[in-house]
């Protein structure tokens, strides 16, 4: 299984970006936070995600790294859940599996459709303290203390555990997987597989209580704009382009680039 | 107080800066159009302390009736205070629709809100109209890339969406135009917010950064590496410009995340912009809302990017900068 994955022969690190699932970048970082926390304190981390059953992958890459346990929720019945849905269905997971957590950590955007919705309704479903957009996190015993930057404004927040936070990607960079831890996590069969019916899911409780949002139709973007083609040889295009808009940009640039014709040309 | 019987589309009064501001005015303007069609009023709802100033702008702007909490207590900004009086409002008065801005705080807020109602929403539209049925068609971004998506919330009120700045045009101010304007006291029993705000202050690291810049050369993958990609910032120096970036460049390393040009990342709005291999994913495009004069370079012609600029070339583009870089130092005089 490990020699399915693509390797980088020279770091010896796993080529996320060639490996079928990927971890959502935002929650990469969010791991990294939990990671950092539990090198300073007494931690254990839990990872979860939902989806299906490639996305084991994603969960084997976050043990690697160093998380402790894992959870993927995985049922066709549970496939196009909403926010709304999906919120319901991993708070009904993490009561089953971890229900005394302290810190639950989400990225703060989602690579697929960037709703950035899941953390904020699933610190509803949960009736927890949350904040989102979180840069730096520090711990005083009981309190949890952020900072973050929300429309321009720079904020200091404290909350009581637990609490809910979704983690930006301006700090917590991700560590990298080294081969050994990979290979290890790969050996371990420690990733728990919830189906519906393990959270207490029927198709009928998840009509009534599930997806709010139905979607109607999906179609390509319109792009309009009538404009300027150019193409041809580089060099011939750039003369081209600042010819017909050398007036324009040095308006903007406040500096001159009209080409003088007396000037040497090759 | 009486329970209007007219339909109501709430429109939330996100007003802390400039930004905020011009969001809520946009939005109360579509909703304006859409009060037409379903027969409602526009309601805009502001919470906060000292605040005459926007419900005279909101008043000017178009809204019907204004919903305003003046109370020392809602001096800052609060997410669970917010939570808590519109659940209450909402019970009471049985709003079909609530619209939020897609700023960072509605995108944090509208999801508790609409949880907290027992119904949908749809993030970041970037279209609204009313379906042949009566509902909210919310149009979004979809899928990742090029697609958008019409959502509705058929069985559940009210229908929620935030919605990206920059879709729509606000009304001009009309100082002339009255609303009806409920002062409520602030309720009384409302639970503690568990979140405190312990500091908070303008940031001024972010006033000049490439959010204000005149001249922006934007790269994405279609740069090949990040050589090539770091040859950018010799045309923005150039140009006098800043150098942004899209998501994949800055998960590849190429770039950092704060220059990240996007919905996730830097709205921008200069006078030039430079898009050098990008192909136009709405991830991207979203931040470039109020760019005013687009130059793509893409080897695909049928880059959406290119589509979407003002002068569009063909070409690969790391040569094309390379030639530009060149022929810009020949010709620049100060």
């Amino acid at each position: 299984m490990v020699t399915e994955l693509p390797w980088d022969e020279k770091t010896g690190t796993l080529r996320r970006d060639l490996a079928a699932g990927m971890m959502n970048p935002a929650c990469k970082h969010a791991l990294e936070a939990a990671l950092q926390i539990k090198e300073h304190h007494p931690a254990n981390i839990t990872v979860m995600t939902m989806g299906p059953p490639a996305a084991e992958e994603v969960l084997r890459e976050a043990l690697a790294l160093g998380a402790d346990k894992a959870v993927l929720v995985c049922d066709r019945l549970l496939a196009g859940s909403d926010t709304f849905a999906t919120s319901l269905i991993l708070k009904e997971a993490i009561k089953k599996k971890c229900p005394k957590f302290d810190l639950i950590l989400c990225g703060a955007y989602t690579a697929d459709s960037e709703t950035a919705q899941v953390g904020p309704q699933l610190a509803e479903e949960l009736d927890l303290p949350a904040a989102a957009y979180v840069e730096k996190l520090e711990i005083f015993r009981k309190t949890l203390r952020v900072r973050r930057l929300v429309d321009n404004f720079r904020e200091t927040l404290e909350m009581e555990f637990p609490a809910l936070v979704t983690i930006s990607m301006e700090n917590y960079k991700p560590r990298y997987t080294g081969l050994a831890g990979l290979e290890s996590a790969f050996d371990k069969n420690d990733v728990v597989i919830l189906d519906a019916k393990a959270l207490g899911l029927t198709a009928a409780s998840i009509e009534k209580k599930g997806s709010r949002t139905k979607v109607r139709k999906v179609f390509l973007r319109k792009t309009q704009k009538g404009n300027v083609l150019l193409q041809g040889a580089a060099s011939a295009v750039v003369t081209e382009f600042l010819d017909k808009y050398q007036r324009k940009i040095g308006t903007v640039i406040g500096k001159s680039i009209e080409e003088k014709k007396s000037d040497e040309k090759k | 107080m009486k329970k209007n019987s007219k339909k109501s589309i709430w429109v939330f009064g996100d007003y802390r800066n400039y930004y905020q501001n011009r969001v809520t005015l946009q939005l109360i303007a579509r909703a304006v159009a859409l009060a037409k069609v379903i027969d409602a009023e526009v309601c805009a709802l502001i919470f906060g302390y000292e605040i005459d100033e926007w419900i005279m702008e909101y008043t000017a702007h178009g809204a019907d009736r204004i919903l305003a909490i003046d109370d020392p207590e809602l001096q800052s900004y609060s997410t669970e205070r917010y939570l808590a009086i519109i659940e209450r409002l909402a019970g009471e008065r049985d709003p079909e629709i609530i619209l939020i801005g897609a700023t960072d705080f509605g995108r944090e807020f509208a999801p508790r809100l609409a949880k907290r109602l027992k119904t949908g929403l749809s993030a970041d539209c970037v279209g609204l109209d009313i379906t042949d049925d009566g509902l909210l068609l919310q149009i979004a971004p979809s899928f990742g890339g090029n697609m958008l998506a019409e959502i509705v919330t058929e069985r559940h009120r009210p229908q929620m969406a935030t919605v990206r700045p920059g879709t729509f045009k606000e009304i001009p101010h009309d100082n002339q135009r009255k609303a009806v304007v409920e002062r409520l006291p602030l309720m009384k029993n409302l639970p503690k917010p568990r979140v405190r705000l312990i500091e908070y202050e303008r940031s001024v690291e972010k006033e000049h950064t490439i959010e204000n810049a005149s001249v922006i050369v934007c790269g994405g993958r279609g740069m090949g590496n990040k050589e090539k990609f770091k040859k950018l910032q010799e045309l923005a120096r150039l140009l006098g410009g800043d150098v942004g970036a899209t998501r994949p460049v800055v998960y590849a390393g190429w770039a950092d995340h704060d220059v990240l040009v996007g919905q996730a990342g830097k709205h921008i709005k200069p006078k030039l912009l430079f898009s050098f291999g990008i192909s136009g994913a709405i991830q991207h495009t979203a931040g470039l809302g109020e760019a005013n004069f687009i130059i793509a370079i893409n080897k695909n012609p049928q880059a959406t990017m290119l589509k979407m600029a003002d002068v569009a070339i063909v070409g690969d583009a790391s040569d094309v900068l390379n030639h530009l870089i060149r022929e810009l130092k020949k010709r620049i005089r100060e």
